[in-house]
């Protein structure tokens, strides 16, 4: 595909300060300093990134538990997500809401859902909103293979169909819902053909190859943008790490053999560096850029580890707006 | 004709004609009507979807022909998916909208109760305030026609117990298009329940908009002996029950809270201080239904008021039948409520009595 060296630069950029940051966390998390449940977005960072590289700021994503990746790669503040962790008053959503609970309106992130499939329609309102005020937005709604599952997937999708609403869905299938493997819960694998009962157009995304998410997300967001309706993308990735927490201790215990086998893990970024690489970016421009990262990341942690915690007399703040 | 639909069409004592009356006469479905005309018209923001909304029936009336006057655009049918419904408007409150979803029942609203009380209810408060979610959401309690288990609840208790809901119950034309300008205005969720037996009522509504405000209720009646909160349809049965006691010498009070959440504490424990007995007649199981939630109140902030253990009024805890025979004997009414306040008032009877005979 043809993306112009600066395009590439600033995907990689994206990607590479979703995995620091994750790393980071991970890193740091045995501290208990974090003391908020995390589900790390390591191995399905590439899907973020290419779906958000094809949205204008205002607009709309709408996120699950596994938030991390959605949050930074539309633009959300880094300080304010990682004081959100350490519970913090600087925290997005001021110490209320926690890993699974981020938001950033100044890019159109309106806050995530923690209930599965929960936030499915809420991406259906803001692209019903987008139509009444004349807009021009799409909205975006990201969730898991899981999500599919609910009954709130399927009324969305017919919803959006019926009124031909601007968003688009990018179902992220990592195949487990905690520990339980998509072939136990689903009668066949192919999430992206379900869709296609209410004519939302859809294909499958080879989610761990970038270049190709981008591809198709600017092909499906350009399909919404222009009033044509609907676009629905199954992105199939690895999940790398266990349902929630850092590392996957229990693997052995839950995990196909074939996922098991180190040989079939796939990493997005070391697959786009190789693209890099053939468009002429040299290894020393990727460390330049990830020494930066490293040093902003660095400053956002130190920021809030030393960040005020909430006070506990504001504890009945924020019930009603 | 069935025997219910004698019952919504029956005329009622003319309780909202009080001195100095504004507006004219107009039902309180007219009313709810007028309402959301006047809502739709005040701001571009404000949408109105639900099942059958555009339907001949129009909601009972209070949604007719509205999408004919702002296209269906603004005023549209939806599909039975009463969940992504729900989420959809909550979606587009995010997104700036002011949405009204209708739906004909509480009952229906358990299919939603994911999206209202896991998200609706939860966004100002997980978020800090960012995200405002002006949203109301309608139904109307249904009752009668063997009606039966299903499309008969009030629920609201649920939407009580739940902490970022306001729950709002109209009794009268007036309350009920102030209070739903007042739901459409504010900046949170609403859930606005509605009682069908209501709908005929007439009362004295001014033309222009206007707001009721929330958690303000409103003495239907002064008395001294004895205070009757009532909810919803109940206030019609408490004011009713209260012109027969009046013949036998007591002296009831009448509370209409008119919002459930945020509630008036302070009107209610000024009259039990005045009266020293009280009565809760609700919609609702008796059983961590609304009217225990008051009993808990009085007896916590109140306690040395009450002359004698408060009475509830309630639905007997089990799900409404069909049959107009056991229907008549589930629903409690005027009779209920007046032998509730005499039995209270024992002492005060035979002392009445007592001087009739001398």
């Amino acid at each position: 595909m043809n993306i112009p060296v600066e395009k590439l630069l600033d995907l990689y950029t994206m990607l590479s300060r979703i995995r620091r940051v994750e790393l980071k966390i991970e890193e740091l998390y045995h501290l208990d300093e974090m003391k908020t449940p995390i589900h790390s977005s390591l191995g399905e960072e590439a899907v973020s990134v290419g779906v958000c590289s094809n949205l204008q700021k205002e607009d709309y994503i709408f996120s699950n538990h596994r938030s991390h990746g959605h949050y930074l790669a539309k633009g959300g503040n880094l300080k304010a997500m990682i004081a959100e962790l350490y519970c913090k008053e600087t925290g997005c959503s001021r110490g209320r809401g926690g890993s699974m609970h981020l938001i950033d309106t100044s890019v159109g992130h309106m806050g995530s859902s923690s209930i599965v499939g929960g936030s499915i329609p809420h991406a259906v309102g803001a692209a019903l909103a987008s139509v009444m005020q004349n807009k021009n937005l799409v909205a975006v709604s990201f969730f898991g293979d899981a999500a599919s599952e609910q009954g709130v997937f399927f009324e969305s999708m017919s919803w959006a169909a019926l009124r031909k609403l601007p968003v688009v869905f990018i179902c992220e299938n990592n195949f487990y819902s905690v520990c339980s493997h998509l072939t136990a819960r689903q009668p066949n694998i192919d999430i992206y053909k379900r869709p296609r009962a209410f004519d939302i157009p859809s294909e499958l995304v080879d989610g761990m190859n970038l270049a190709e998410v981008c591809e198709k997300a600017q092909k499906a967001i350009e399909h919404a943008r222009s009033g044509q309706g609907p676009y629905f993308l199954e992105c199939r990735v690895q999940r790398w790490r266990g349902h929630a927490g850092s590392g996957d201790p229990n693997k052995e215990k839950y995990r196909k053999p074939e996922d098991l086998d180190e040989t079939n893990v796939r990493d997005p970024l070391k697959e786009f560096k190789e693209i890099l690489f053939a468009g002429g970016v040299t290894e020393s421009d990727l460390t330049q850029i990830d020494q930066k990262l490293d040093a902003e990341i660095q400053d956002a942690f130190e920021c809030a580890q030393n960040d005020p915690l909430p006070n506990p007399e504001d504890l009945e703040k924020h019930l009603f707006c | 004709m069935p025997w219910t639909k004698l019952q919504i069409e029956r005329e009622e004592p003319a309780f909202d004609d009080p001195d100095g009356h504004v507006g004219r006469k107009i039902s309180y479905g007219e009313a709810l009507h007028e309402a959301l005309d006047q809502a739709l018209e005040r701001d571009p923001s404000v949408y109105a979807m639900g099942q059958g909304v555009d339907d001949p029936g129009g909601m009972f009336g209070s949604t007719l022909d509205l999408h004919k006057k702002y296209g269906g655009q603004r005023v549209f049918d939806a599909p039975l998916s009463e969940e992504s419904t729900v989420g959809m408007a909550i979606g587009s409150a995010m997104a700036g909208m002011r949405p009204v979803s209708i739906h004909n029942r509480p009952d229906f609203l358990m299919m939603a109760a994911d999206q209202i009380i896991n998200h609706a209810a939860k966004w100002s408060y997980m978020f800090a305030g960012q995200v405002p979610i002006p949203l109301v959401i309608r139904a109307c309690i249904g009752r009668g026609w063997g009606s039966a288990a299903q499309h008969s609840q009030s629920l609201y208790s649920l939407f009580v117990h739940v902490p970022g809901l306001k729950v709002v119950v109209p009794s009268t034309a007036y309350d009920a298009k102030g209070l739903l300008i007042t739901s459409i205005a504010d900046n949170n969720p609403v859930i606005f329940i509605e009682q069908r037996w209501l709908y005929n009522h007439q009362g004295y509504v001014p033309e222009e908009i206007y707001s009721v405000p929330f958690g303000e209720s409103v003495v239907k009646r002064e008395g001294k002996d004895v205070t009757i909160l009532a909810v919803s349809h109940m206030v019609i049965e408490s004011l009713r029950a209260a012109e027969q006691l009046a013949e036998k010498g007591i002296d009831v009070e009448v509370i209409d809270p008119r919002t459930l959440a945020p509630f008036d504490e302070q009107t209610l424990l000024r009259s039990v201080e005045k009266t020293g007995h009280l009565v809760v007649a609700d919609l609702d199981w008796k059983t961590a239904g609304f009217a225990a939630e008051v009993l808990a109140r009085v007896a916590e902030k109140g306690f040395s008021y009450l002359k004698k253990p408060p009475v509830r009024v309630a639905l007997p805890d089990i799900p409404t039948p069909s049959s107009y025979v056991l229907e008549n004997a589930f629903y409690p009414g005027v009779d209920d409520i007046v032998q509730a306040v005499e039995e209270l008032c024992q002492g005060k009877l035979s002392e009445t009595l007592g001087e009739e005979f001398e």
